[in-house]
Parts: structure tokens; sequence; C-alpha cells
């Protein structure tokens, strides 16, 4: 190219549609079952939250589509964020890796000032003026992973090592531990857990030593019951717990919600009462039902293929993800493909089971499909990385 | 030049990421799973909680049936009451929770704040009564005794009291027509407890949370025909209570009536007569234990002699079934279950069992001739019967020299029926049974219905005792441990009692068999008992399953049920047998019989009048007197304990009540303008057409004698009779009487 003469005897067509179509154009390479099932998530999510929220007057300020546009919003913003991240590349962010962590570690930080309010027992929002709230901690998910994959991989990329040394591992682990420390105590619980799984599943597929994985998992149950020996929890999560152990304990009480969530799954049957037409949802039975507890809409009104197929588009979406972690070919962007991996499917399992009562009780939204603009953005980022990978893998040619 | 380069991917990493990749997707097929169990498998039970749970009910109570006299007085109906009744959902709308009208409400109401507000609040483990026991979508009732003026303050200024209401509600009444209470016959609602919603759940009539139970009488025996069906109202409702529609709406259906066989005015009668003859006998001293009879309690049945229909029963002490209206107090509960009121909850009609005495012996004669004697062949009335070196005396120690069946019966001799009794005993083998021992005594006494239950329509009735030589094996097998310990060989005669039964206690003894022979011992029978035995040898040997329910009437009138008389079996004895006996029991109330001094003046001719007296021997106490009596049309049993002898206690009364049945005066002229019931009520009332039962007037039973001369005088007000103070009554009865 940099000749004044062409070396190509054919020189093709370069109009817009044609660099779209073109055999290795972005367009051809993005994994499309993987936004697809993104995004058929996303509108069943605005559906089901339009469901739940269309009667809580006291939520929707008497505006029924209010949670429906803002949830709209939010997945149009998600897309936004996901182009924004695949035109950027994930390599090209791997630069700002630094700087993105340490805006995420002083965003939690804020969450501790008295710029940030509590939400249902856990202090894991800052407000923002209009009405807004951001939580911090959606987006220190991304920035662990990315840190962590960039520390881990960086000398395995470079040929220098076939595995992480345990310095680079004791590092990555410490970077880690920062934002989970604070996360911990706002205290926001369910999302140090998913942070933990996501450390486990980067430390897994960074290769690291069989020590570090067995002894973090042993640290894990270790630290749970220090938690639980200290004291550390509050009673709403003792209480949680509780419930989670003996459902009838208390039906009014703490136990109320998961029972609720069961009855509501459970009345849906094969094939649901029909969107609006189910009486736990309608009755608002349920609390948090739009976001924490948005799974149990589906399983009332769409029934066990609408609640079924919610499962299964999550699992094309992992499917996809473990595919671009293992096809992509430098040790960087298999890591980060894990860690999303960890972060869907914990979430998605913790999400999901807990309405199911195999799980208890934990605030963590179900992904694409929750009502929330900070899961929201985070998700789709996520997906524009997982989509980043598999764009700029190197192509066989 | 493969597909993927292998840079910096080791084959650690490779199987790592197969690894997550299973883990993954077990934890999806988890879900899927769990999501089968739940929806698929065990969808039915959540869809079920889920309507249960956006739904809540608003009951109307059903109008609870009347129950009836033959001819349609209501003895049990329902009272319009102004309840005033507060809607805790509205309450708990207002910014102080009601707080502010319930205070008003109770100056309105003149009751303490805390009283009010006690009522409305819901019943939990932590708190207690007063507190409400309902679904707290029902409209909770404050009271039932608002008065007209506090009713209209409420309703006027509605804007002060949100949510209250005060309508007028149908509330039980037990209206006691001419002063018959009907106490124990009736029975006594109280409301349903958890337990039985439990139980009742699923089968065919559900109970509601407001509903009334009936716990004895006939407002046990009928209570699913005369509850009728509560309404119900179900609305959709969200988490917060709001309603959101309306779901179902089932109208309440008003129970059944209920007409029974009771006739208001005699069972009038026979209650004052009763507590009448009790009172008199208190007065009079026992010979025996030298104290005033104590009568601590007694019962009367009357019943149609050729249908078992009951007429009247009357049981004392009593009560008013009034006190069980609107939740009784612990006060009066306490007091209708003690013994020192002598427990005037139970209906000793059916409850009541005392040895049968002399009346027993119609079994006896019975038994007599089923073993092969001649009814009218002669038999030895000595003035005692020995055996061994005891002596069983004749009453007075009185002989007759050698007599019939029929005369024993007339002079109720002893001596021939220990004889006769001890006979046979020893003739099936003594202390040792033969293996075909015919034990005709007790197999009769069982043919005539004694040691079972008569089947009668009202519950927990008992069974009263034949202790034959099976009861003696099983009685003594439950107690043979306490006798023996208590036993002891030469002590006191408790203990010395105690000492022979852990020996030989099980064995039928011929004392046993002398005892038994004349009703004494450890034979039981109840009032009830007796009536349909000496009813069936009145109507020429059939037995009947007595009923006091007649008919149920819908609450439109248009269907109409009858509960026909039912037969439970025959008299063992042939025609004849039973002929013998009528005419044995005839002579007792003619000259020279035990009960004639009770029945001078008796229109033998017209109304022929048959009786057998008795009294029975309970240890450390006084004599239970029985008096059995019949005509054609009615039977009358009549028992008092610790009274004395059957025709000094009872005589008097039994008369009287034949009296108000036949009209007659104390002369025996009959006049049947007077008389309540010459024949039994045979027709049903009459239902007019828009389902309403016609109901005759009643008046109170005036127990002044009506004698020859005197003009019936109606009008006089009601005294209570001094003792004694009746004609006809001279003498004591120990001293003209016959009976054992």
């Amino acid at each position: 190219m940099a000749g004044g003469f062409s070396v190509s005897r054919y020189t093709p067509d370069e109009g817009p549609w044609a660099k779209l179509t073109a055999r290795d154009s972005l367009a051809r390479r993005l994994d499309w079952p993987l936004l697809g099932a993104a995004l058929a998530l996303s509108f069943l999510g605005s559906l089901l939250v339009w469901s739940a929220t269309r009667n809580r007057d006291h939520l929707t300020q008497g505006d029924p589509y209010f949670f429906l546009l803002r949830h709209a919003l939010n997945t149009g913003i998600g897309l936004a964020l996901m182009i924004g991240t695949i035109w950027l590349g994930h390599r090209t962010l791997r630069g700002a890796v630094p700087v993105l962590y340490g805006i995420s570690v002083l965003l939690v930080l804020a969450v501790l000032t008295p710029l940030g309010t509590t939400v249902n027992g856990a202090h894991a929002w800052i407000k923002l003026p209009a009405g807004f709230s951001i939580q911090p901690s959606e987006f220190t998910k991304i920035t662990i992973i990315l840190v962590m994959a960039m520390l881990l991989a960086a000398r395995v990329d470079a040929g220098d090592q076939a595995h992480p040394d345990h310095r680079t591992v004791a590092k990555a682990l410490g970077l880690a531990a920062v934002p989970m420390a604070i996360v911990m105590l706002m205290p926001d619980l369910g999302s140090v857990m998913v942070m933990a799984v996501i450390v486990l599943g980067v430390l897994l597929a960074s290769g690291a030593s069989n020590r570090w994985v067995f002894g973090l998992i042993g640290a894990g149950a270790g630290g749970a019951v220090a938690v639980w020996q200290l004291g550390l929890l509050d009673d709403y999560q003792i209480a949680r717990f509780a419930a989670f152990a003996n459902p009838a304990l208390d039906p009014a009480g703490v136990g109320y919600n998961t029972n609720q969530a069961r009855i509501a799954i459970g009345s849906g049957g094969l094939t649901g009462t029909g969107l609006f037409e189910g009486t736990q949802t309608t009755g608002q039975f349920v609390p948090e039902q739009q976001t924490d507890f948005v799974f149990t809409v589906a399983g009332e009104e769409l029934g066990f293929l609408g609640a079924g197929l919610i499962i299964l588009l999550l699992g094309v979406v992992l499917w996809r993800a473990c595919r671009i972690a293992r096809e992509t070919t430098e040790l960087y962007g298999t890591v980060v493909a894990a860690g999303i991996i960890a972060w869907f499917a914990f979430q998605s399992f913790e999400n999901i089971g807990m309405t199911l009562g195999i799980m208890p009780v934990a605030g963590l939204p179900l992904p694409f499909v929750s009502y929330g603009g900070s899961s929201m953005f985070a998700v789709w980022v996520a997906v524009g990385l997982l989509q980043s990978i598999r764009v700029q893998r190197p192509m066989s040619a | 030049m493969s597909n993927i380069p292998e840079t910096g991917r080791t084959q650690r990493v490779q199987i790592r990421l197969i690894v997550i990749q299973v883990l993954v997707f077990s934890l999806l097929l988890t879900l899927g799973g769990r999501l089968w169990y739940l929806q698929i498998r065990n969808g039915d039970e959540y869809t079920a909680e889920a309507a249960g749970n956006g739904v809540q009910q608003v009951v109307q109570p059903a109008v609870r049936g009347s129950i009836l006299d033959a001819r349609g007085v209501a003895l049990a109906d329902n009272e319009t009451r102004l309840v005033v009744s507060a809607s805790r959902t509205e309450l708990l709308k207002m910014k102080d929770d009601g707080v502010g009208v319930l205070t008003r409400l109770a100056d309105v109401l003149d009751m303490k704040v805390k009283d009010v507000r006690d009522k409305v609040r819901l019943c939990d483990s932590k708190t207690p009564q007063p507190c409400w026991n309902g679904s707290p979508y029902q409209p909770i009732p404050v009271t039932d005794e608002a008065t007209t003026q506090q009713a209209l303050q409420i309703r006027e200024r509605a804007e002060d009291f949100p949510g209250i209401t005060a309508e007028p509600t149908a509330v039980r009444r037990y209206a006691a027509p001419g002063k018959a209470r009907t106490a124990q016959v009736l029975g006594y609602l109280s409301p349903v407890t958890d337990d039985e919603i439990q139980k009742a759940q699923d089968g065919p009539s559900p109970y509601l949370r407001s509903d009334q139970v009936g716990r004895s009488g006939i407002e046990r025996t009928y209570d699913k025909e005369l509850r009728g069906k509560a309404g119900v109202t179900r609305y959709e409702v969200d988490n917060l209570g709001r309603v959101m529609g309306e779901a179902e709406n089932d109208p309440a259906v008003a129970g059944s009536t209920l007409v029974t066989s009771l006739d208001a005015r005699v069972q009038a009668v026979a209650e004052y007569e009763l507590a009448a003859a009790m009172k008199r006998v208190r007065g009079e001293t026992d010979k025996i234990t030298g104290r005033k009879y104590e009568a601590d309690s007694g019962a009367v049945v009357v019943m149609e002699s050729k249908t078992g229909r009951v007429v009247a029963m009357a049981s004392q002490p009593d009560y008013d079934p009034n006190d069980w209206v609107g939740g009784i107090s612990g006060k009066q509960y306490a007091k209708l279950t003690s013994k020192k009121s002598n427990y005037p909850l139970l209906n000793r009609g059916i409850q009541g069992q005392a040895p049968a005495g002399s009346i027993f012996k119609v079994v006896s004669a019975s038994a007599a001739v089923r073993a092969g004697h001649d009814f009218n062949d002669l038999y030895q009335c000595s003035s005692s019967y020995s055996l061994g070196n005891q002596t069983f005396a004749n009453f007075e120690s009185q002989g007759h020299g050698p007599i019939t069946l029929g005369d024993a019966l007339k002079y109720s001799c002893n001596t021939v029926f220990y004889r006769l009794g001890h006979e046979q005993w020893a003739k099936d083998g003594g202390i040792k049974p033969k293996k075909d021992a015919k034990d005709w005594f007790y197999r009769t006494a069982r043919d005539f219905g004694l040691g079972s239950e008569t089947g009668i329509d009202l519950p927990n009735e008992v069974k009263g005792r034949i202790p034959d030589r099976q009861w003696k094996q099983d009685f003594w097998e439950a107690n043979k441990d306490a006798w023996c310990k208590e036993g002891k060989k030469g002590g006191t005669y408790v203990q010395q009692i105690a000492y022979e039964s852990c020996l030989e206690g099980n064995q039928l003894k011929a004392y046993d068999s002398i005892n038994y022979s004349i009703g004494q011992g450890d034979v039981l029978v109840t009032p009830i008992q007796m009536a349909t035995a000496y009813a069936a040898i009145s109507n020429g040997g059939t037995l009947h399953e007595p009923t006091v329910g007649k008919a149920v009437i819908s609450p439109d009138g248009k269907s109409v049920q009858e509960i026909k008389p039912k037969v439970s079996g025959k008299l063992p004895v042939n025609a004849q047998t039973i002929k013998d006996l009528d005419k044995g029991l005839r002579s007792v109330v003619e000259p020279g019989g035990t009960a004639a001094w009770r029945f001078g003046g008796w229109p033998q001719d017209k109304i022929p009048m048959r009786a057998k007296t008795g009294t029975a021997q309970v240890y450390g106490k006084q004599t239970t007197g029985w008096f059995a009596t019949y005509t054609d049309d009615y039977t009358i049993v009549m028992t008092i304990s610790q009274g004395g002898t059957g025709s000094g206690s009872s005589g008097p009364a039994v008369r009287k009540i034949y009296d108000a049945l036949y009209g007659l005066d104390s002369a025996g002229n009959q006049d049947l303008k007077r008389a309540l019931l010459p024949e039994p009520q045979k027709a049903l009332p009459k239902v007019q057409p828009d389902g309403s039962i016609h109901a005759p007037k009643v008046k109170p039973y005036d127990p002044t004698p009506v004698t020859p001369e005197e003009q019936p005088g109606g009008q006089e007000p009601q005294l209570p009779l001094p003792p004694g103070g009746q004609p006809g009554l001279t003498g004591s009865p120990a001293s003209t009487g016959r009976q054992p």
C-alpha cells in the first residue's frame, strides 16, 4: 500500500456495504449468536420488567411504560457501549486498564462516603443528580477481570513463560482484593461472591498453579466460616440464609420472598398464565420483581417454556463465550473471556437459583433481563469485550 | 497451517477451559431441572397456593334453622339483634390505624376503649382473649347488644364512624315457650375450632371460620341440617389486601327447620313436675338414713308408645340454654360443669344410669317364661329367701304365699324372682357355667334393649350395663390389680369386699344372680332404655329407636323430609306373654298394687294405666326411685336419684303429666278441651305458602290441680307449690308403699 502502484490485479469494491460483507469484515467476524441471544434476553427482560411494574404506581408515578422505556433506553446505551468497546478493542483497552482500575476503586470508595446511598440493606449505590444512581461494583467486576488478565497474561503472551509465576499471581490477587474488600464493607455480599467466582475463573484460565486454585477455594470457604463466626454479617443477611435453609420459617417475614417467588414460578405450569395475566405478579406478592426477582415474572406468566427459554438463551451466551475463550490465541483474551463466563454463569445461577429456592437470597440482578442501568451497561461492555476478542483474533490466512 | 495457532495455550489451560465449560453447563442444567420440578412436576400445588394468595373471602353467615315442637312452636329460633361490627381493613387505612374511631365508638357504646380495641385485634399465640379469631377481612363484631339509640347514632354520624357498621343480625334464641327450657335436649352452640375446620376441610360440608357448631343435644345431631351454608364472596386482592375485583359470589343458604316430636306444653309440664317432685321429697326424711332426701338429680321421659317418638324429656338439674348465646362467660361455664351444681349439662334421660330396681321385673318375668316357666303358674312369695347364711328379705318382710308372675309384679314380690333367678343360675352351672348355659335372665335383658344404646338421635347416650358372666370377667381383669392391692382379709367392709373380689371377682356368684333378678347389684339402666322397653310392652312387642327429630323442612318450606320411626327389634317373648305382662302391670295400679295409692280416681276403664314401681339401692347413697308407666298412647318413665321409692317420689308427678296430656281432673274426669295431647300429634305443622310455619300460642303450664267442682283457672299466677300441698298426697310413701 505504501507504493504508488497496485499489487493486486483485482481491486475489490470498497463501498460501505462491501466492507461490511467482506469475508474478513467486522460484521462477518462478529459473533452473531452471542449478540442475538443477548439482545433477545434484553428484549424479554423489557417485557417482564414492564409486566412487573405497570401496576406499581408508587414506583412508576402513574406511567405504566416508565420502566419499559427505561429498560429499552438502558439496553440502547448498553449496545452503544458494546459497539464502543468493540471499536476500541480489548487490546487497546489493555493500555487503559490501570486507569480504569483506579477509577473503579475510587468509585467503590465513594460509596462509603456520604455520596453513597442504601438500597435494600446494601449500601452499594452512588446517587447522581436527576434521580439517577449507579452501582460501581458492577463496573468493578469488569476492571477486576481486566487488571488480573493484564497481569497474568503479560509474560505468557510475551512468550517468557508457559504459566504465570507465583509472584504475578500474588500481585493479581492483591489487586483484586482491594475493591473486593471495599465492596465487602458496604456490605454488598452478593457482589463479593460474584467477584470471588470471577477471580477463581480468571485464575483457572490463566493456567496458574493448582496450588493457587485450590488455595483460593480453601480460603474462600475458610473466609465464609470466619465471616459467620465473627459476626461480620448483618442481621438481614443471616435472616436470608436462615430463610433459605427453612423457607417455611416466618413466611410473612424473611421467608416471604422465597416463598412467594416459588409460588409464582410454580403456578406458571407449562405455558404460564400469559403476559400481564399472572396473579402473583399483578397482585405484587413478590417484592423487587423488576430487578432481582424478575425471573419469577417469566416463571408465572410465560411458564416453563418462557422461563426455560431464558435459561436457554443464557446458555447460548455462555456457549459462545466459551467458544471465544477457547478459540482465541492469546492468553489475555482467554482469561478475560473466562472471567466473563464465570461472572455471567455464577450471577445467573445465583439469581435464578434463589427464585427457585435452591440458593440463598442475594441481591444480584439477572444479566440482560433485570431492570437496572449499571448492571445492564456492565454486561453489554462485557459482550463488547467478548466480541472484540473474537473479532481481533488473528485470522488464519 | 492449523486454524488456531497454539501459541500461548498450554494443555493445562485447554483442560481448564473445558472444566469451566462443563461446570457452567451443569449449573444451567440444574436450573432447568429445578424449573421443571417446580412448574411441571409440582405445578398444581403451587397453582392452588397462588389462587389462595390473591383471593380473600368475606362470609355472610347463614341463618341457622329453627327447632320446632310437633305443632310448630319454636323451641330454638333466631332473634334479630343490633350487632355493631368494625372492618379491620377500613380501620388500618386510617392514619392512626382507627384508634380515633374506636375511641368514639367505645364512648357511644358505653364500653371501655381497651375492651373495644381488644375485641378487634387479631388472635395469635401471644394474644389472650378477647381477640378476633376469624378472617381479618370479615367485619369483627364489637357487641351484639347495641340499643336502637346507639345504632342510630353510629349510622347517622357515618362520617365519624368509617368502617363501623350497625346491622340487625340473627342471633340464636332459646325461646322456652311456656317455660319449657328443653335445655339438655336442645343442646347448645359454640364457635367452630381450628381442628374442626381442618378436619372438615375436604368433607362434604366444610366449616367456615364464622360458623357456630352444635355441641350437644339436637343442635349437634342435626347440626348439618340446621347450619345451612354461609354465603361467601371472594375478592381478588393484591399483596396489600386492596380489592381488585369480585371473583365469586355464593349467596348464603339458610339452614333447614327441624320439627321435633316434642310438645312444648307437655315438656313444660314434665320439667315443672320433675323439679317440683324433687323439691317436695327434699322436704321428706329418709327412714333408712335418717336424713332428708337429697334428690340430687332426676329425669323424666314421655314417649309415644307406638312410635318411640319422644314427646318430652326433662333432666334435673338444668340450666338456661340462652347462657350459651353470644359466647358463654368463663364463670357461667365453670358453673355448668362443676360438681357443686351436679353437672346440669348432662341429659339424665339418656346419660343418667342407675340400677333399675323392681321396674326390671318385667325382664325377669319374661326370662322366666323363656326358661320354661308358665306365667300363670303359682310361685312361692315367701317373706324371705335364704342362701347359705345370707337372707334376702322381701320388702318389709311381707309374704304373699303362692302367686302368679302377674301378681308378683302387682305386689312387686322379690322372693319369687330371687328363686327363679337363683334356680336358673344353678341350672346354668353356677359359678362354673356349662358350655350351653342359657343365661336367660341376662340374655332377655339384652333382648329388651338394655346394656346397649337405644340409638336415640341425641349425642353421647350411655349404654347402661348388664352384668353377665362376660362382663364379670372383663370387669375383674380391669380391676383385679387395684382390688388385690387394697383388699385385706378381715379388714373393713370395703377391704373385705376388695379381698373377695380380688380372689373370685370374675365369677358370677349365686347372690349376684339373686340381686340381679330384681334389678339390683351391678345392673345399670337409663330412663330412655326403660321407656323404650315399656313402650314395647305397650305396643305389643316392638322396640323402637327413640327419636326426637320428626321432619326436616327446607327454608322455603317446599321440601319436607320426614324422619320415620325406626324399629330396632322385637321383645323376645310371644304375644301371650306380653298380654300377661300387660295385665300384671295393669294390676299394679289397681287395689292392692304398689302404685294403687297414686292412682286413686284414675279412669282405668277409659284410659287403662299400667305401671311398675322400683326402688334401687346404691351403695353409700339414698335409694333411687323409678316409676315406669304406660297407657295405650304414651309411656312415661321417671326417676329421681336419692329421693326414696319410685311411687313415693315420682308418682304424683307422673300422674300430673298424664292428667295434663289427657285433660283429667283430680277425680279422673276428662275434659278434652283442657287436654294437651289426648292422642299423639300425627300431622306435621302446616307450612304457609311463604315458607313460614304456623305456630300456635303456648300458655304457660298452670300446675294448680283442677278439682271437679272448680272451673279451670288458667289466669292464676304460677306459684311454687309447698311440699305436700297437693290433694291425694297423704301419708308417708314408705308406710303405704309395698315396693322394695
